[in-house]
């Protein structure tokens, strides 16, 4: 498919080709168009970007860096690996672009009890930060399976006022923390706003997501520019729900010459069936109001999934990916949990940087990238966030007590 | 003319309110659904409404879940679903079938493939939760099919969607009682009055309202102004545990003899 302009969609009912869309419950159609108008409105409104550029300078800390990573580079031996640090933003990841942008969003629509899901904990991390610096009542549905495993992450949601509420209902994990959101939402539609931390969900939420997280690509590519002269022969990120990667990607579709590669959870391995690879190995489905890649099995039911990161342990993906995937703009692989545990301890040890597990996919995907090109290609790999959390996760794996 | 359309006349000539159980297929046990559903029709069940499970169900509280879940550990898949209507057509020719669900395992199915086997079952029409009146195209085949599309309205319903609602509407318009999830207790009996007064006068078809509806008082205090009340989660709660096909009949009837005798003296209340 020849697609002239990238930057074209979603078209006027958040679809992107065949993908996204408003699969949901009569309930929440109504809010879901009053969000569409307010944040149509706002998307051209000086005054909001302003202020959103502000906070993303003053309180985010933007721009992040690119950096160099020249050891890793000379130690893998292929082309030049670049890093943009979005481990460096206030919070640690890149979830606060978004979070910030909605928070806005939900004051101007005078919204003041916020909810949110949380799989890893770094989305509702960054909610809760944004409700204590707008005084918003903060309530974060987390599977239990997730709460037990991600035990410092609900600490610090509580340290910042969040209620956080435990969901049993499902395989207890992300995807049923969301049910559990909508299903908040449903029923409490006129004080709410539902701040949801991927590109997945119904219209607009791909599409405002993107907009608040597509900020990490437009700084990458005037960087480049700036900085080596030119743009990256290829681009990399991680891929759960895929906010981090359509952040970096998104300035960048229209540049025909640079090549797009998408890193999911292959978990155990593709062949396995213990993975997260919605894109590689699911089918076109409806999950979570859009429609989009998902994993699930032959009567339709959705399947549990599996990776070592729990950020990118969700069964869906956001409907733009499923476009890039079918247009051919972009290739989406899977990279292992050992892959990742490598290339996590490889940056460790070479460049003093902790990645997040979600974001060793990338780098793990960058290395190999970088063997099939010369010295003096460059590849841009999303760092999206620290990886401080994980260490509890990686050290028990590797049979360390701590 | 379609079995949905057939009964809600025959209901009009006598001045009844239709009464519309809803229960999730395979629960309690997926031996016990056809027997189930004869029984429902035994105690005054007018239309069945037949839940397919799913992994998940968002717009369902934890009733639902719950049974969802139960029926999905069994491994209850379309197929079965649509073969235990063929069984219940077998000895019931005239009680209407809807299909209640949510798209993932339709679209995964093949909606025509769906639409062409439930047909073919003897299914008269099909609600499915996630997927509202803007993304229609989608499940044109089950019109092509001669399914009904049942179609929800909600308080949160805008005016503009309200008047396209009607206009596509067939079988019957659900009208969601309350913003919420199935089997939560947030009934207003006087909101909903108003709101489908408003719904009834102008909508070509008839009006069912269901989303907290539990019992006999409740069914009659809707009753009086619709034209079908829906009963789910508090029958669904109520065969949870039954041991056996037989139980679950037996619960089915006592549960729902009092909710039929209670919108009959209601009757004359229309």
């Amino acid at each position: 498919m020849q697609i002239a302009d990238y930057h074209a969609y979603p078209d006027a009912h958040g679809r992107f080709g065949p993908y996204g869309g408003t699969f949901v419950a009569e309930t929440l159609i109504a809010p879901l168009e009053e969000l569409t108008a307010a944040y149509t409105r706002l998307r051209d409104d000086p005054a909001f970007q302003r202020e959103f550029t502000d906070d993303l300078k003053h309180y985010v800390g933007r721009p992040s860096p690119i950096y160099h990573a020249r050891r890793l580079s000379q130690q893998v031996g292929g082309a030049q690996i670049l890093l943009k640090r979005e481990d460096l933003n206030h919070t640690g990841a890149h979830k606060i672009n978004n979070t910030v942008g909605q928070a806005l969003v939900a004051r101007a629509m005078g919204k003041r009890r916020i909810i949110a899901e949380a799989g890893a904990g770094q989305h509702g991390v960054a909610t809760a930060t944004v409700c204590a610096r707008f005084g918003m009542k903060c309530v974060v549905y987390m599977g239990a399976v997730d709460i037990e495993r991600q035990k410092i992450n609900v600490y610090r949601m509580k340290l910042l006022g969040a209620e956080v509420v435990p969901v049993r209902s499902g395989s207890q994990t992300l995807k049923d923390a969301l049910n559990e959101a909508l299903r908040d939402w449903v029923t409490n539609v006129a004080d709410t706003f539902y701040i949801i931390g991927t590109v997945a969900g119904p219209h607009p939420y791909p599409m405002m997501v993107r907009d608040f997280n597509a900020v990490a690509g437009r700084e990458a590519r005037a960087q480049m520019l700036e900085e080596y002269g030119r743009l990256p022969d290829v681009l990399t990120a991680c891929v759960g729900g895929g906010s981090n990667a359509i952040g970096l990607f998104h300035a960048f579709l229209n540049d025909r010459d640079v090549r797009i590669v998408g890193a999911e959870a292959a978990g155990e391995g593709l062949a396995t069936g213990r993975h997260a690879a919605s894109l590689a190995a699911g089918r076109p489905g409806v999950l979570h109001g859009n429609r989009t890649y998902v994993l699930c099995d032959d009567d339709g039911q959705i399947t549990e999934t599996h990776s070592v990161s729990a950020g990118l342990d969700y069964p869906g993906v956001g409907p733009e990916h499923a476009f890039l995937k079918d247009t051919g703009r972009a290739e989406y692989v899977g990279v292992t949990d050992d892959e990742a545990l490598a290339a996590f301890h490889l940056l460790c040890e070479t460049e003093g940087i902790l990645a997040a597990l979600e974001s060793s996919h990338a780098v793990a995907q960058a290395i190999k990238l970088a063997r099939d090109y010369p010295k003096d290609a460059l590849i841009l790999c999303n760092l999206s966030g620290r990886g401080d959390k994980d260490v509890h996760t990686i050290s028990k794996r590797e049979g360390m007590e701590l | 003319m379609n079995r949905i359309d057939v009964c809600f006349s025959k209901l009009a000539a006598s001045k009844s309110a239709a009464l519309i159980p809803f229960i999730t297929a395979g629960d309690p046990l997926p031996e016990a659904t056809v027997a189930v559903m004869h029984a429902l029709v035994g105690a005054g069940a007018d239309l069945i409404e037949l839940g397919m499970p799913f992994s998940d169900p968002m717009a369902d509280g934890p009733v639902i879940q719950h049974a969802d879940e139960r029926a999905l550990r069994r491994h209850v898949g379309i197929a079965d679903i649509l073969g235990w209507v063929r069984t219940f057509r077998e000895r019931d020719a005239g009680t209407p079938v809807v299909l209640m669900g949510y798209l993932n395992p339709i679209a995964i199915h093949g909606i025509e493939r769906f639409a062409g086997e439930a047909r073919e079952a003897g299914v008269d029409g099909v609600l499915v939760v996630d997927c509202p009146i803007e993304e229609d195209a989608f499940l044109q085949p089950l019109r092509d099919a001669g399914l009904e599309r049942i179609l929800l309205v909600a308080p949160t319903t805008s005016e503009a969607r309200l008047a396209r609602a009607i206009d596509a509407a067939e079988g019957y318009l659900y009208y969601v009682s309350f913003a919420g999830i199935t089997g939560a207790l947030k009934l207003s009996v006087p909101d909903v009055a108003a709101r489908v007064a408003n719904l009834r006068a102008r909508a070509g078809v008839p009006v069912a309202v269901g989303f907290g509806i539990k019992d006999g008082a409740s069914a009659k205090a809707i009753a009086g102004f619709c034209d079908a009340v829906v009963i789910g989660s508090a029958l669904v709660e109520r065969l949870a545990d039954a041991a056996d096909v037989h139980a679950a009949c037996e619960r089915a009837q006592t549960f729902l003899a009092p909710i039929r005798k209670a919108l009959d003296e209601g009757r004359s209340l229309r």
